[in-house]
C-alpha cells in the first residue's frame, strides 16, 4: 500500500515539475521575442537622433552628402518616398474599394467569390522582390527607363491585397439593417454602397489604407530596379510633369541600402538617420491606425 | 401633360437603373482583375524569361555558375547556390521562429495567475510591432549590431564543434546563421499571431473536459488543444516559411552574397532575392532573362507554400 502511495506523489511531483518548466519555457519566449523589437528602437535612435539633431530642419531639405564631404540630408528621399508612395497609393486605393465592394456588397452565393479571396489572399503572399521584377518586365523595360511610376506600380501590387481585404472586413462590420432601410426607401445599389455603407464603414478603411501604406513607405525590394536612386530632387522644371515617367528617384529606404553598404562615415550616418526618419514615420502611422481601429471596435 | 412627365420619369429610372447596374459590372470586373493579377504577374515573367528557358533549360537550376562573360561572352548562369541558399536560410529561421513563436502564442492565448490580460494585449502589440519595421531596418541592423554581437558565439562555435560540417570554416562576418537569425526575427510575428489564432479557436469544452478529468495545464495543451489545433499551427509554419523564402533586403545585406554552396552556415551564401536585387538594375541582354528565370522559380516556390498554407488555414 505505502509504495502505491509514494508512487503516485512521485508522479504528481513530476507532471507539476514538467507543468512548471513548461510554464518557464514560454514565458522565456516571450521575453526573449521582445529582445529584437527593443535592441533595434533603441539602436536606430541612439545612432540616427545625433545626425537628426545636430542638421536641423537642414536634414529634411538639402541633398545627400557625397564620400567624406559633413554636412547634407535628406530631402530628396523624404519627397521622393512621398511621390511613390502617392503614386501606388493612387494605383491601388480604387481598384481595392472597388474590388472589395463587389466582394462584401454584390457577391452574396457567387461561388466565384470564394476563388476571388483565395487569390487576393495568394497576391498578398507574393514577394516584395517579385512585385519589382513585374513592374521591371512591365514598364522599365517597355519604357527603356528607370521612373517614379515604375516604382509606384510596383509598390501597389504590394497594397492591392492589403487594401482589398482590409476595406471588405471594414464594409462587412456595417450592419444590415442599414443596408436594407436603404433599400426599403427606394436607393439603387449605388446609392446604398455610396451614400450609407462606405460613409459608415470610412474609418475603418482609412485605418487599412494607412496601414497599406505604411507598409509600403518602408519598401526597398520592389523599389531598387524600378525607381532606383537619385542624388537629386525630380527635375520639375525643366521636364514638368514628364519627370515622373522618365526619371529615376530617390527613396528613404534605398538611400539606407545604399548608404548602409559604403565605408563613408559621413554616408553611414545619413543611413542612420534616414532609418530613423522612416521608422519614425512608419511605427507611427501603423501605431495611431491600429489604436484607432481598437477604440471603433 | 401628364403623359410628358411619365416618359422623363421612366426615361431617368432607366437611366439610373444602368448606371447602378453598370457599376455592379464594374466592381465585378476590378475584382476579377485582381484576382487574375497573379496570373499576369507569372505571364510577364515567363514572356521575359523565354530566352533563359531556351538557352538553359532545367540544367538552369542544376548549375551553379553565374557569369556574364561565360559561354562565348553570351554569359553562363544557374541558380543552384540561390535555390540551395534561400531553402537552408529560411529553414534555419523557422527552426528559431517556430518554437519561439508557438511559445509566445501559448503565453498569449493561456490563463496565468500572476498575468493580467493587459499584459498580454500589450506583448501581443509589440510582436505585432515587429512586422511593421522595415526590411532594410532589419539589414542595417544586422550589419552594425547582430553581426558583432554574434562573432563571440560562432568563434565558439567553430572552435569546439568545428567537427560538425554545418560549423566547419571559420566564421565569416555575413553568413548563413546572421541571414537566418535575422530572417527568424522577421517572421516571428506571422508565426505569433497566427498560431495564437489557431489556438482560440480551439472549443472551450475541450479544455474544460480535460481539465475536468485531472489533466494539468500542459498535459490538455500538449494532449489536446496542439493537436486540435494542427492545421492551423502548421498554416502558420509554412506563411513563415513563404515569408522567409520571399524575403530580400535584410538578407542581401547580411548573408555576404557568395556564389557558391557551402556547407557551413558560418560562411557566406546567397539566395534568389539576394541575387535578384544585387544583379537586375545593372542586368542587360540574357542576364536580365536569366534573373526572370530565377524571379519565375522563386514566385512558383512561395506561392505553393502560400496556397498550400492559406488551405491549412482555410480562412475563406
Amino acid at each position: 500500500m505505502g509504495e502505491v502511495v509514494w508512487a503516485r506523489a512521485v508522479l504528481m511531483l513530476i507532471r507539476k515539475g514538467v507543468d512548471c518548466g513548461l510554464t518557464t519555457a514560454v514565458t522565456l519566449a516571450s521575453v526573449i521575442a521582445l529582445v529584437p523589437l527593443f535592441s533595434i528602437l533603441l539602436y536606430v535612435t541612439y545612432k540616427g537622433l545625433g545626425t537628426v539633431l545636430t542638421g536641423g530642419l537642414s536634414i529634411f531639405t538639402e541633398l545627400p552628402p557625397p564620400p567624406m564631404v559633413e554636412g547634407g540630408g535628406l530631402g530628396p528621399a523624404i519627397v521622393g518616398t512621398l511621390i511613390v508612395v502617392s503614386i501606388g497609393a493612387a494605383i491601388s486605393i480604387p481598384i481595392g474599394i472597388m474590388s472589395a465592394i463587389y466582394l462584401s456588397e454584390f457577391s452574396a452565393g457567387e461561388p466565384i467569390a470564394y476563388w476571388i479571396r483565395f487569390f487576393t489572399n495568394v497576391l498578398a503572399g507574393v514577394p516584395s522582390i517579385i512585385a519589382g521584377v513585374f513592374s521591371f518586365g512591365l514598364i522599365v523595360l517597355t519604357t527603356k527607363t528607370f521612373s517614379a511610376v515604375a516604382g509606384g506600380a510596383a509598390l501597389s501590387v504590394l497594397m492591392v491585397p492589403v487594401i482589398t481585404l482590409a476595406t471588405e472586413e471594414a464594409l462587412r462590420l456595417v450592419p444590415q439593417d442599414m443596408r436594407q432601410a436603404a433599400y426599403g426607401l427606394g436607393s439603387t445599389s449605388l446609392q446604398t454602397v455610396t451614400k450609407v455603407v462606405l460613409p459608415t464603414a470610412l474609418p475603418t478603411i482609412v485605418t487599412g489604407i494607412t496601414l497599406a501604406i505604411a507598409r509600403a513607405a518602408g519598401e526597398t525590394a520592389p523599389l531598387i530596379f524600378t525607381a532606383l536612386f537619385s542624388q537629386f530632387y525630380l527635375p520639375f522644371d525643366t521636364e514638368g510633369p514628364g519627370a515622373l515617367f522618365n526619371q529615376p528617384i530617390a527613396s528613404l529606404s534605398v538611400l539606407i541600402y545604399n548608404f548602409a553598404l559604403v565605408p563613408f562615415e559621413n554616408q553611414q550616418k545619413m543611413a542612420w538617420a534616414a532609418s530613423l526618419v522612416l521608422l519614425g514615420m512608419v511605427l507611427i502611422s501603423s501605431i495611431i491606425a491600429r489604436t484607432a481601429t481598437r477604440r471603433n471596435m | 401633360m401628364p403623359e410628358e412627365k411619365t416618359n422623363t420619369f421612366s426615361a431617368l429610372t432607366l437611366w439610373v437603373r444602368w448606371v447602378n447596374i453598370g457599376f455592379i459590372y464594374l466592381t465585378c470586373t476590378v475584382s476579377v482583375a485582381v484576382a487574375l493579377w497573379v496570373l499576369a504577374i507569372i505571364s510577364v515573367l515567363i514572356h521575359d524569361a523565354q530566352a533563359a528557358f531556351h538557352h538553359f533549360g532545367m540544367a538552369f537550376l542544376m548549375s551553379s555558375s553565374w557569369n556574364p562573360l561565360g559561354n562565348n561572352g553570351q554569359g553562363q548562369y544557374g541558380i543552384l547556390p540561390q535555390i540551395y541558399g534561400t531553402l537552408v536560410s529560411s529553414w534555419l529561421a523557422l527552426l528559431i521562429a517556430v518554437p519561439l513563436g508557438f511559445g509566445v502564442a501559448i503565453f498569449l492565448t493561456e490563463r496565468w495567475p500572476l498575468v493580467p490580460p493587459g499584459l498580454q494585449t500589450l506583448l501581443a502589440f509589440l510582436v505585432e510591432l515587429l512586422a511593421a519595421i522595415p526590411s532594410v531596418v532589419y539589414g542595417i541592423w544586422g550589419i552594425y549590431v547582430l553581426i558583432p554581437a554574434l562573432v563571440p558565439l560562432t568563434m565558439w562555435l567553430h572552435v569546439h564543434f568545428s567537427g560538425i560540417g554545418i560549423f566547419s570554416q571559420p566564421p565569416t562576418r555575413p553568413s548563413m546563421l546572421v541571414a537566418g537569425l535575422v530572417l527568424a526575427i522577421m517572421i516571428l510575428p506571422t508565426v505569433t499571431s497566427l498560431a495564437r489564432e489557431a489556438l482560440a479557436a480551439v472549443p472551450p469544452d475541450l479544455r474544460q473536459g480535460s481539465m475536468a478529468l485531472g489533466a494539468t495545464r500542459w498535459e490538455t495543451l500538449i494532449h489536446i488543444i496542439l493537436p486540435t489545433a494542427r492545421s492551423g499551427l502548421v498554416g502558420s509554419i509554412m506563411l513563415g516559411l513563404a515569408r522567409a523564402m520571399g524575403e530580400t533586403m535584410a538578407v542581401a545585406m547580411v548573408i555576404g552574397n557568395s556564389n557558391r554552396i557551402n556547407i557551413s552556415i558560418l560562411q557566406p551564401a546567397s539566395t534568389i532575392p539576394s541575387l535578384l536585387a544585387n544583379q537586375f538594375a545593372e542586368a542587360s541582354g540574357l542576364q536580365v532573362s536569366a534573373l526572370m528565370y530565377a524571379a519565375f522559380i522563386l514566385l512558383i516556390i512561395t506561392l505553393l507554400t502560400n496556397i498550400f498554407a492559406e488551405v491549412l488555414i482555410g480562412r475563406h
